[in-house]
């Protein structure tokens, strides 16, 4: 047998009031996929810093070879040849994909000079292999979520690695771009790097990993071969239970239309979008990446202005000019980016969590602060959001638990019309199957929900009606007796299934 | 494991997190500031025994209610993701103004005139910096020069006199005294109290910190950016106003350049007490120790005998290690080779 190209010894990581990783132990062989997995706060994203050299550990060893090593920051697991492509991007944005890639190891010419001709060659011929649709001149900030993605990948490939780790990297990534993907650890692997492979989706650890690594709680489970070992196993070692994931299929009234939308257009971005909603129902919304999902949402939020068409709200055509004005109307945005348009990261839990409704929870002219941190509980309580406390600034809470905090922030409004854009993006699957839940309860108490989705599992599960959008387009609007993933993805890539149908 | 192991390992844990040279780097990072005062005022104490007497503190108190009052004010700015370095020559300008009016119309009306003024410029900036989005360094920059222009425009580039010093009660609020206390640090005890209040328990508060810390997110939870960040620049103005009241009250005669430099040490107080210049961070109790930090500091010297103009170089050393320990702080370390 060969040796591991690294080992993690009785790892211990603990912050103020959390005992994030207690005494976790793994490693990785060369040449293999190997997958992390836990619930949304188990420890995965903690212990990969750790490797990476980001969190000091505060006992155990990391060994490779033989030796104990330390990684006393980034640059020097860098040298040792770990690479990571993190959870939670990391790009500079005002600057160029080239110069992100080859950031402080710029190819130079005499007098220190960058050698911009080089860096623009070496990059293009990367990003070749990856088959994107940039290039190294373009600045980082224009590029969508997946394709900043794809630079952090690509900066990965710059390195003699000898293992590379991936946390989280197709949780905004569209199908075609997981294809590509899945090609490039597959190119590692065969080279022997070993290959260490963080995701909440199921269907991708079994393609692609060989053995799985489960924390829960800080606390290492145990190693499957994944050959050997079914969802049901994993999941149950996962979160200590099994998962119930039948689909509540109470059979309610639907009450009036809550939402109506006639032949909105907004520049290049859709145009002649119609379709309603109805108290009581949850509309899906399922295309690719810029298929004018997210606009027609940030239009309805009053984030932008339509170029024609109307907007009715209970039958009553409105205008909505901003986002305090849609709030007012009863409407609330779980937006896609958590990061960038959810959260403040520096404000705690709790006040992320009443933002959009600070003018509401007063008292006299003070914030009821009671009342905030009961609305926190309720909604840490429903949602399981996992911290120490609502003082937690909400930049140290797992990936999937900030996640959660948008969600609970939004439901906190008791909207009429809820609108989610990508609702469980990093979340853990019980925790997703619970909010699946969530979803079809609200539609059952009366909210007329709609859900934008890039997985169709997930669309198909929630969606009593499902809208494919193909380029800024409706194609087809399916009910859930009706639509087979076949004929969705049809739709959905401008195949047939025309308008007409 | 048991629960008296854990304890026992827990023990271990934190007395070698204690330990680690890391753990104290933190430590000098984030409480390095109060440390090196620390320090500051203990060797100061021994150099000069006068220092730390009752007087001379109430003597520090008072010369710093000046720069205290806009330091308050530019806290709001700062927290809110933007500078305002045109401070000291807005102050100039309430001064000069207050003083002109005080003889044309009295002081009753001088004051709310001066208000009313001072409130416009702040007013401009806020609608530049918060609706039109232009760059806040920029802009406030701009308007050090401009408003300096518009001062020496107003008076014609004369001192300003009142003419009856002896016979006003305008002097009331940088001379007089309530309850053996000096009316300037009454002024600036209230202000701070009622803007700490307004900061921290209500909602404006609440958007301030959300505005600085990710305009993005705020917008998309409704909140109205532009205005939070206008409102922000006309507190500045209203504590700038008051501080120019201050100053005119004091002196009773002013030059154009009373407020001149003031914007620097305003800004090293709001630094020193920990707001990041990033935005979204910061308290108005941390503000006041800043502004008292620096006051102790720049007293100090002087009292040793260092020169009066020593302390232009002295607050620039501040304001560099102030943003040093900033960075530090956040990093978790005193110093890192990679950013
Ligand atoms: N810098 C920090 N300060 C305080 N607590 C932290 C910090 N980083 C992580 N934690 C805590 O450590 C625990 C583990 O977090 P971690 O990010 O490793 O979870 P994860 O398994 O990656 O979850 P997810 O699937 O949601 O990404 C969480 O409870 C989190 O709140
Ligand atoms: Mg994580």
């Amino acid at each position: 047998m060969t040796d591991p190209v690294l080992r993690l010894e009785n790892i211990v990581k603990t912050f103020p009031g959390v005992r994030a990783l207690d005494g976790v132990s793994f490693s990785v062989m060369p040449g293999e996929v190997h997958a992390l997995m836990g619930e949304n706060g188990a420890g995965k994203s903690t212990l990969m810093k750790v490797l990476g050299g980001i969190h000091q550990p505060d006992g155990g060893a990391i060994v490779m070879g033989d030796t104990p090593v330390v990684m006393a920051g980034p640059l020097e697991a860098k040298a040792k040849g770990i690479v990571f492509i993190h959870q939670e991007l990391s790009l500079a944005e005002e600057l160029s994909v080239a110069e992100n890639i080859y950031l402080g190891e710029l190819p130079r010419k005499s007098f220190g000079r960058v050698d911009w001709a080089r860096l623009a060659e070496r990059t293009n011929s990367i990003l070749k292999k990856l088959n994107v649709g940039f290039d190294a001149r373009t600045r980082v900030g224009d590029l969508s979520i997946a394709n900043q993605q794809m630079v952090e990948i690509a900066r990965a490939l710059t390195v003699d690695a000898k293992a590379v780790i991936f946390d989280e990297p197709t949780a905004s990534l569209t199908d075609a771009e997981k294809v590509v993907l899945f090609d490039v650890i597959a190119d590692l692997k065969a080279s022997g790097v070993g290959i260490i492979y963080i995701s909440h989706r199921m269907e991708e650890i079994f393609k692609i990993t060989d053995r799985i690594s489960i924390l829960r709680d800080g606390q290492y489970q145990g190693t499957v071969n994944t050959a050997e070992t079914t969802e049901e196993a994993v999941t149950q070692m996962m979160i200590g239970r099994k998962l119930d994931l039948s689909r509540n299929a109470s059979h309610h009234e639907l009450g009036n239309v809550a939402l109506q939308v006639r032949g909105l257009s907004c520049g290049k971005l859709y145009s002649d979008v119609s379709f309603e909603v109805r108290r009581g129902e949850v509309l899906g919304f399922y295309g690719l990446v810029g298929a004018g999902r997210t606009e027609i949402a940030e239009t309805l939020f009053g984030l932008r202005d339509p170029s024609s068409g109307q907007i009715l709200l209970d039958g009553e055509e409105v205008r909505i000019s901003s986002p305090a004005d849609a709030i007012a109307r009863g409407i609330s945005l779980v937006p896609e980016d958590r990061k960038g348009q959810g959260l403040v990261l520096g404000m705690n839990c709790r006040d992320n969590m009443t933002l959009p409704q600070v003018d509401d929870l007063k008292a006299g002219p003070f914030m009821a602060e009671g009342a905030e941190v009961a609305i926190f509980d309720q909604y840490r309580d429903k949602l399981d959001i996992r911290t120490p406390g609502w003082k937690q600034r909400v930049g140290n809470l797992s990936g999937g638990n900030q996640q959660k905090i948008v969600i609970g922030k939004w439901l906190s409004m008791h909207p009429n019309v809820l609108i989610v854009d990508e609702p469980t993006r990093g979340i853990d699957v019980g925790s997703k199957s619970e909010i699946h839940k969530l979803l079809r309860d609200l539609a059952a108490q009366g909210y007329a929900v709609i859900v934008i989705s890039s997985e169709m599992p997930e669309v198909l599960h929630v969606s009593d009606r499902i809208v494919a959008m193909y380029s800024g387009r409706i194609m087809r609007t399916f009910t859930s007796e009706e639509v087979t993933e076949d004929s969705l993805i049809q739709a959905i890539s401008g195949l047939g299934g025309d308008k007409a149908a | 494991m048991s629960d008296a192991s854990r304890n026992a390992s827990d023990l271990r844990e934190g007395i070698m997190a204690t330990l680690s040279r890391q753990q104290v780097g933190a430590i000098l990072a984030r409480q390095g500031i109060l440390i090196a005062f620390a320090v500051f005022m203990i060797a100061f104490t021994l150099a000069n025994p006068k220092f730390l007497t009752p007087d001379n503190v109430l003597s520090v108190v008072r010369s710093s209610a000046i720069i205290g009052v806009m330091a308050l004010g530019v806290t709001f700015v700062v927290i809110s993701g933007n500078l305002d370095l045109s401070v000291g020559s807005m102050m100039s300008f309430s001064t000069i103004v207050v003083l002109d009016l005080h003889d044309k119309m009295g002081p009753l009306l001088a004051i709310p005139a001066m208000f009313a003024m001072t409130l416009c410029l702040g007013a401009f900036i806020g609608f530049l910096v918060g609706y039109l989005r232009l760059n806040s360094l920029i802009v406030t920059l701009g308007m050090l020069s401009a408003i300096h222009g518009l001062t020496l425009t107003y008076s014609g580039g004369q001192n300003m006199d009142i003419a009856d010093k002896e016979g006003t009660w305008f002097s009331i609020f940088g001379q007089g005294t309530a309850l053996g206390i000096p009316v300037p640090i009454l002024i600036f005890v209230a202000l701070a109290a009622l803007l700490g209040l307004a900061l921290a328990k209500t909602p404006f508060g609440r958007k301030v910190y959300a505005v600085g810390g990710n305009g993005t997110a705020a917008t998309f939870s409704g909140i109205p950016r532009a205005r939070t960040v206008f409102t922000c620049y006309l507190i500045s103005a209203a504590c700038v106003a008051t501080a120019g009241l201050i100053q005119a009250s004091r002196s009773l005669g002013s030059q154009n350049t009373v407020g001149q430099g003031l914007e620097l040490e305003v800004l090293a107080a709001v630094i020193l007490g920990g707001a990041s210049l990033l935005g979204g961070s910061g308290t108005i109790f941390k503000t006041v120790i800043g502004v008292l930090i620096l006051g102790f500091i720049q007293n100090g010297l002087l009292l040793v005998g260092l020169q009066f103009y020593v302390q232009f170089v002295v607050t620039w050393v501040i304001i560099i290690l102030a943003v040093w320990l900033d960075i530090a702080a956040k990093r978790g370390k005193l110093w890192s080779p990679i950013a």
